[in-house]
């Protein structure tokens, strides 16, 4: 079991100078905030709340301007497989395949080529492409990208994935499925997830905490155990379980949360 | 070219929807082979009316007989294969080396301030300078062997080598670097693995710029200063008023210039299939 843990930390972007100059900039403040490798945290907010700066200082992307995070104590201090990314925008490398997109952190660590492939097609097996291994990147729809995406984080085998609004560009049928699918492939894999999304009620099903982070500067008003991805997992239909009172009477509770920061921002 | 080609289309598509306005548009390359068989008329018709004398414009047919006579028995010691041979050599050694220093310059001015710093004042000064304005300091260096051809051709293909394989490494994706950062990519690792692969489309559309200032650079540098080559070839022929070889050797490099465009395109479409989906 690993436990992704921050604590106290702020961040504040520098001044920016010269054209389209900004002045400094306190994005998260004071977040306190622990993930376990059996758990998926989905984090909610409005656009510029903070997420993303939250989860690539997870990543290591950025460093925090006080505080500190830390995977089973230690300090991260930069990037590390140990703690995957997914992008929204999917970042695979066109020059390659969707099989070597895959093997591509195998081959970071060395694994031989005949190696890399054949694990590469386990794990395209395992995300549902196990036809799809010598398609061109651009020859994939949203949702399969997003899959060969989230299989090469996990050929990485990280203690943690952490997703930044993965879902957030798929239409809607196809965000449902692939909802679904994050699901299990997170419980299969026994990482820990740190999902970013702005949708709560993805937020409610996938999330076994959801945690709202409002804006200016970023903090994390609020926190919900969900456990309706426990449910899901066990066979409870997704329909039923939007359509539970708990279900609606905790969408409607975070609703008003976000919203409550919007009136302050009017007033 | 694209562009006209699609405003073609479109035009195609306007009377396809109104079939009885007008009759189909000739297709562009309908146009431009008649316009050559035009101009190879007219050249004709001048040459056979001796409106021009034979020692400024031969006819096209006695360009085609030293063509040939090219081919087969040659011109200044050496058949065209052999003066074409000398100067594909001679392009292909300058562009290796071109390429071999061009691209980690490239690399260096694209990922380190200090490369940059360094390297920017050097290419900026060669960039505009036209090459024969260096070839005489380059033949007191070098000497005036196939070393001071090769020397000039290459450098005046390693700016467009250089800038292009700079600009492709700095319109990099940060996404795609910090993708191979947090799959556990070493510095190294994301240079080799990420930023080289994504620069390959800009650095090949680099070489294929190169390829035509080498060529070009090539043809002055083998009029001024060879003893073999398509240049020196031209030059020769010249100096003995032999005009329809020089008309002929004109031909030859337009030729040549046209496939290794074409070549070089092929390479382009075959190599990064993926430059054109991004
Ligand atoms: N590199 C940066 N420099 C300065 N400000 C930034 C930078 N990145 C993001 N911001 C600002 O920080 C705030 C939070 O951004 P972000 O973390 O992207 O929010 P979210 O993902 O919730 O939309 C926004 O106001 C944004 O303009
Ligand atoms: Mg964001």
């Amino acid at each position: 079991m690993s436990i992704l843990t921050f604590r106290n930390v702020s961040l504040t972007y520098p001044a920016r100078t010269g054209k389209g100059g900004a002045a400094e900039k306190r994005v998260l403040d004071g977040i306190n905030l622990q993930v376990a490798s059996d758990e998926l945290v989905a984090i909610i907010g409005r656009s510029g709340s903070g997420k993303t700066s939250l989860l690539n200082l997870a990543a290591g992307f950025l460093k925090p301007t006080e505080g500190a995070i830390t995977v089973d104590g230690t300090p991260v201090t930069g990037p590390g497989a140990d703690r995957a990314v997914v992008f929204q925008d999917d970042a695979l490398y066109p020059w390659l395949d969707a099989r070597d997109n895959i093997a591509f952190p195998l081959k970071l660590k060395g694994v031989a080529l005949a190696e890399r492939r054949a694990k590469a097609e386990v794990l395209l097996a395992r995300v549902g492409l196990a036809d799809a291994g010598d398609r061109h990147i651009w020859e994939l729809s949203g949702g399969m990208r997003q899959r060969v995406g989230i299989a090469r984080a996990l050929a990485a085998e990280p203690r943690f994935l952490l997703l930044d609004e993965p879902l957030g560009a798929l239409d809607a049928l196809t965000r449902t499925r692939m909802q679904d699918f994050l699901l299990r492939i997170k419980a299969e894999s026994g990482a820990g997830a740190v999902l970013i999304t702005h949708s709560i009620e993805e937020a409610l099903l996938l999330g076994t905490r959801v945690v709202v982070l409002s804006p200016n500067p970023g903090r994390l008003t609020a926190e919900v155990e969900a456990g309706f991805n426990a449910e899901i997992l066990n066979g409870a239909s997704v329909a039923d379980v939007k359509a539970s009172p708990i279900f609606k009477r905790m969408h409607a509770g975070l609703t008003g949360l976000i919203h409550a920061g919007e009136e302050e921002l009017a007033a | 070219m694209t562009l006209l080609s699609e405003l073609d289309a479109l035009a195609g598509e306007t009377t396809d929807e109104t079939p009885a306005r007008a009759a189909r548009p000739l297709p562009i390359a309908v146009i431009s082979t008649l316009t050559v068989g035009v101009i190879i008329g007219l050249w004709a018709l001048a040459s056979a009316y001796a409106l021009v004398s034979p020692v400024f414009l031969p006819s096209p047919r006695q360009v085609v007989i030293a063509l040939y006579n090219l081919v087969v028995t040659g011109f200044v010691d050496a058949t065209l294969a052999e003066h074409v041979g000398a100067s594909l050599y001679r392009i292909f050694g300058a562009l290796i080396a071109s390429i071999l220093i061009g691209i980690p310059a490239g690399l260096a001015i694209g990922t380190s301030r200090v490369g940059r710093g360094i390297l920017d004042p050097i290419v900026e000064f060669l960039r505009p300078l036209p090459p024969l304005a260096y070839l005489p300091l380059v033949i007191i260096w070098v000497g005036i062997g196939e070393a001071s051809k090769i020397t000039v051709i290459a450098l005046s293909m390693l700016p467009s080598i250089i800038l292009s394989t700079s600009a492709g490494v700095r319109a990099v994706s940060k996404d795609h670097i910090n993708a191979a950062r947090s799959l556990g990519a070493s510095k190294a690792q994301v240079l080799r693995e990420v930023v080289l692969p994504s620069a390959v489309p800009s650095i090949l559309t680099g070489i294929r710029i190169a390829l035509g200032a080498g060529w070009t650079t090539l043809v002055a540098a083998e009029l001024v200063a060879a003893t073999s080559g398509i240049g020196f070839m031209i030059q020769s022929a010249a100096q003995f008023l032999v005009t329809d070889i020089v008309i002929a050797g004109i031909i030859v490099i337009a030729l040549i210039a046209i496939v290794l465009e074409y070549v070089a395109r092929l390479i382009e479409r075959r190599l990064v299939p993926w430059a054109s989906h991004r």
